[in-house]
């Protein structure tokens, strides 16, 4: 072997080695974090966790009912207003779209997609939060939405373009009209396609902080309405872990778990109802 | 490809095919122009995929349109349904005459009511075999008994015996072959005056080929045929006319016997016997 020769198959070696130990830190830093997580977390998940209203500060036990119900109703308004409309837009987006409006509207979804999302919790303070003069429900869910829509236009767009043009046209060739041959033939053809992105939206925007700070609010009392600041499960978190007390700590790691647990949970799902494939033989 | 003399024929079709008089339809067969095109351009775009066709398509009778590759006989076919309409950034001059009224005045759904299509590839939908076959009847508003209009159907094209026991099972259980042939009981099943198929065999294996090219025959009476095909045997074997395309223009358009046997064309010579293509 010429002296060449050796040094191409040790730098080949080298190249591949090191990518393989990237990957491996690239992992375990994933698992790190959820170890970590659980070893500190899994103590403080309890029957009254789920249960109690929080304690005073400086007092020991309690729960966080209240931020669970409020995350729910705060992900609730998000869904209701923000997923037909993505669904819709996403529609509109695959079958209707002109070649420059369409280019403009998917132009600014990606945009809206990358927003920041402090950015969008100031916007949701200034348009809902600022006029009522009250922290609500309503103002976290509105945010949400906002984040919720553009995923779900994107990943409904992408899931309609996946289905071929034929069944399209074999509807059309029947006699249905443009709407009709969408909405008995693309949609349930890619249904469980624009399932799994809205699941995975979601689950993206529940475990948002930023803009349920200043929108949603906190509280340490179950929520009345929609319309009073609402406890949730991530805003929680940053202010029981910042907060001075060791108990409090415990709780922002149990509350880190639950939401890990229910984000963990909707993937799976999603993975599930995806890898039945879209409705349509290949 | 085919060899110069005469095209193989199988003789059992041809016995059915052979006297028109046995048609019993009602209209004077063959007689009318069902559909016309005149002066027929088509563009994608800036590119001129037709030129100036002209061509009579006459009622209850199969018309064969063949031609090589990107000839423009799909595309030809694809405008007289108006299905052409779907992509975008593409454009028609002339007419297309259904029944002597010009297409682009009809409502688009009726036309394609009237204007049955089947394709290349068979695409049943995501449904089962008796929702697939219902549901050009269900997007048209049929109030009558589904199920008797679907077996009926299904019997049309010859699929009946074959899934008759499973209609509630998806549609993509089915063969290639019961799938092009579900398509086409799908298209039946609103009862279209014209049906156009477009390379209907094209995936096909001979037997299932045959069964189609058999069904075809029964329909006749029934309905006016436009085939596009690639293949040359078929043409012969299943069509009254031919006409040929080439580079977006229609060379020649005859009988199938005059095309096959004694084409005046050089092209169309050309072509048939494999020289080219």
């Amino acid at each position: 072997m010429t002296l060449r020769n050796r040094w191409r198959k040790t730098l080949s070696y080298c190249m591949l080695s090191l990518t393989g130990v990237c990957a491996v830190v690239a992992v375990s830093m994933l698992f790190l974090l959820l170890g970590y997580l659980v070893y500190n977390g899994w103590r403080s998940v309890d029957w009254d966790f789920f249960t109690k209203l929080p304690k005073s500060p400086g007092e020991t036990g309690g729960g966080m009912a209240n931020a669970i119900v409020g995350s729910v109703q705060i992900i609730l308004l998000a869904t209701i207003a923000g997923l037909p409309v993505g669904f819709m837009a996403g529609i509109y987006l695959s079958e209707f779209g002109g070649r420059t409006f369409a280019f403009l509207v998917r132009y600014m979804a990606d945009l809206l997609n990358g927003v920041p999302s402090i950015v969008i919790g100031i916007f949701a303070y200034a348009v809902v939060v600022v006029p009522m003069h009250i922290n609500s429900a309503l103002a976290g869910g509105f945010a949400l939405a906002l984040m919720l829509i553009p995923i779900t236009a994107r990943s409904t767009e992408q899931f309609m373009n996946s289905v071929p043009q034929t069944l399209r046209e074999g509807a059309l060739a029947l006699g249905a009209s443009k709407w009709k041959a969408i909405a008995t033939v693309v949609v349930p053809a890619a249904y469980r396609g624009i399932a799994t992105g809205m699941i995975l939206g979601v689950a993206r925007i529940a475990g948002e902080t930023a803009p349920l700070l200043f929108t949603s609010g906190s509280s340490d009392y179950m929520s009345t309405g929609f319309t009073q600041p609402t406890a949730s499960l991530p805003v929680m978190i940053y202010y029981r872990a910042t907060a001075p007390w060791e108990d409090w700590h415990r709780q922002a790691w149990a509350a880190g778990m639950v939401l890990l647990f229910l984000v963990l949970l909707a993937n799976v799902a999603a993975r599930l109802i995806l890898s039945r494939g879209i409705a349509v033989q290949k | 490809m085919s060899p110069k003399d005469k095209p193989i024929v199988r003789p059992m079709i041809m016995s059915t095919a052979n006297p028109p008089s046995a048609s019993p339809a009602a209209k004077p067969v063959g007689q009318q122009g069902k559909l016309k095109a005149v002066n027929l351009n088509f563009y994608y775009g800036a590119y001129q995929a037709l030129h100036d066709i002209t061509l009579e398509v006459p009622a209850n009778r199969i018309t064969a349109l063949i031609g090589p590759s990107g000839c423009g006989k799909s595309t030809f076919l694809r405008t007289l349904n108006r299905i052409s309409e779907t992509i975008r950034n593409t454009r028609v001059e002339g007419q297309v005459l259904l029944d002597d009224e010009d297409v682009m005045q009809v409502d688009v759904t009726a036309l394609r009511r009237r204007v049955g299509m089947v394709f290349q590839k068979s695409n049943p939908f995501p449904k089962s075999i008796f929702d697939n076959v219902a549901y050009g009847l269900r997007v048209n508003g049929f109030t009558g008994a589904l199920k008797d209009a679907v077996e009926h159907s299904l019997k049309r094209a010859a699929l009946w015996d074959e899934v008759k026991d499973k209609l509630h099972k998806s549609a993509y259980a089915l063969s290639g072959g019961q799938q092009q042939r579900l398509c086409i009981a799908r298209a039946l099943a609103v009862d279209p005056e014209v049906l156009l198929l477009d390379e209907p065999c094209s995936a096909l294996d001979p037997i299932a080929t045959a069964k189609i090219e058999d069904l075809l025959f029964t329909l006749k009476d029934q309905c006016t045929i436009v085939i596009v095909t690639h293949n040359m045997q078929q043409a012969a074997r299943v069509a009254d006319g031919t006409g040929f395309f080439l580079l977006g223009k229609l060379i020649e358009y005859n009988t199938t016997e005059v095309i096959f046997k004694n084409p005046t064309k050089q092209e169309t010579e050309d072509y048939i016997t494999g020289r080219f293509g």
